[in-house]
């Protein structure tokens, strides 16, 4: 039996098209946000730089989320689900280091710097990367998906690490612009009006792919069974 | 056939296990203040430290000729004057809080590497603020 290469469902092509509609706005808002009095322009890589972090912690506890899932109702479709949110986890924490490397050089001095918020975040990387390593090193596909789910399941603890490591330890890395621990947001309407565009467009996208990503690897898994 | 992906695992695992043994374990205590120097001082002399303050206001001597920058840095309790040589990043400037990687030779920490910390607060310029504005602002900064 032949198996049908699925289109575009309706429900991706909204995410999809409202991810990029807010991508656009988000882009024309981070450009006519004010600059910062200290650094000037430099401040708009953060409605990059943090909409990007924010979106990659959640790729990966969605990931860690659907890895539990599998582990406890052991559908495959679970396992898939987790593989491309950490996917687009990992893709995400790229796009943060890149921002976090072009706004550190002109602010701080250096593009990388071994510091505790910094170091968890090469950490959580490494994790998830390994994740991938595990994926592709085990052939049997029960045993693959179960030695994935432990990774990502454990790899989650690395998001609250590295969310926290800036108020744990010393570092160069300043806290949380939106402070969810004391409650505080250190940032004008006109700012954080950008910020909030943007990482809404990010989230959009995300789910857009996680959604499209899990459809694709559901026909992979299908033509590879009927192709035996 | 699927042992190079145990070789990159392995090498994976190892390098995390180095992050956190090697790199975490001393950069958790990223940096001291001057306070915690001068507490123990035989510890750290003639070792390469970090040390982290704020810059003291008015101590700031820069030699744009020779590229020797000197400065006092300070926690509020205890104070060092601090030796570099090169340019300072962009943001640094007076109560601006700094680390810096280096060594002491008697009373001044010779720096090599001088990072900028930038205060998780952002702001537009007070007076509003025009291109023009802007432009020099940064040309201030510079």
């Amino acid at each position: 039996m032949r198996v049908e290469r699925p289109g575009m469902d309706g429900l991706s092509a909204t995410l999809l098209g409202l991810g990029y509609l807010f991508l656009l706005a988000g882009f024309y808002l981070a450009l006519k946000a004010p600059p910062d009095a200290q650094q000037g322009y430099l401040v708009r890589i953060l409605y990059l730089h943090v909409a990007s972090a924010w979106t990659g912690y959640l790729a990966f506890i969605v990931a860690g989320v659907y890895a539990l899932l599998y582990l406890l109702r052991g559908r495959p479709a679970f396992d898939r689900l987790s593989a491309a949110s950490a996917e687009l986890g990992l893709w995400l924490s790229f796009l943060m280091v890149i921002g976090g490397m072009m706004w550190a050089r002109p602010t701080w001095g250096v593009y990388w710097v071994w510091e505790p918020r910094l170091t968890s975040v090469a950490v959580m990387i490494a994790i998830y990367i390994g994740y991938f390593l595990v994926r592709q090193a085990i052939e049997d596909p029960e045993l693959r998906a179960k030695a994935a789910a432990a990774v990502a399941i454990l790899g989650v603890i690395n998001v609250p690490i590295t969310y926290m490591s800036v108020y744990w330890w010393r570092s160069i890395h300043q806290t949380a612009t939106i402070d969810v621990i004391n409650r505080r947001v250190h940032m004008p309407p006109e700012m954080l009006v950008p910020l909030f565009v943007n990482l809404a467009a990010f989230t959009l996208l995300y789910l857009a792919f996680l959604r499209m990503k899990g459809r694709l690897a559901a026909f992979l898994a299908a033509k590879e069974e009927s192709d035996g | 056939m699927k042992a190079k992906y145990w070789i990159g695992l392995f090498v994976v695992v190892g390098a995390i296990g180095y992050m956190i043994w090697g790199g975490l374990g001393q950069s958790l205590v990223y940096f001291i203040t001057p306070s915690e120097y001068f507490e123990e001082p035989v510890r750290y002399q003639g070792k390469r430290i970090r040390l982290g303050g704020i810059v003291k206001e008015g101590s700031i001597a820069f030699d744009p000729k020779a590229l020797e920058l000197r400065f006092i840095l300070t926690d509020g309790v205890a104070e060092v004057p601090v030796f570099h040589q090169g340019t300072p990043p962009a943001l640094f400037k007076e109560r601006q809080g700094v680390v810096v990687e280096g060594r002491f030779q008697d009373q001044t920490f010779y720096g090599d590497n001088l990072l900028v910390k930038h205060s998780e607060t952002y702001r537009p310029p007070e007076e509003g603020y025009t291109p023009e504005d802007v432009r020099n602002l940064i040309r201030e900064a510079k």
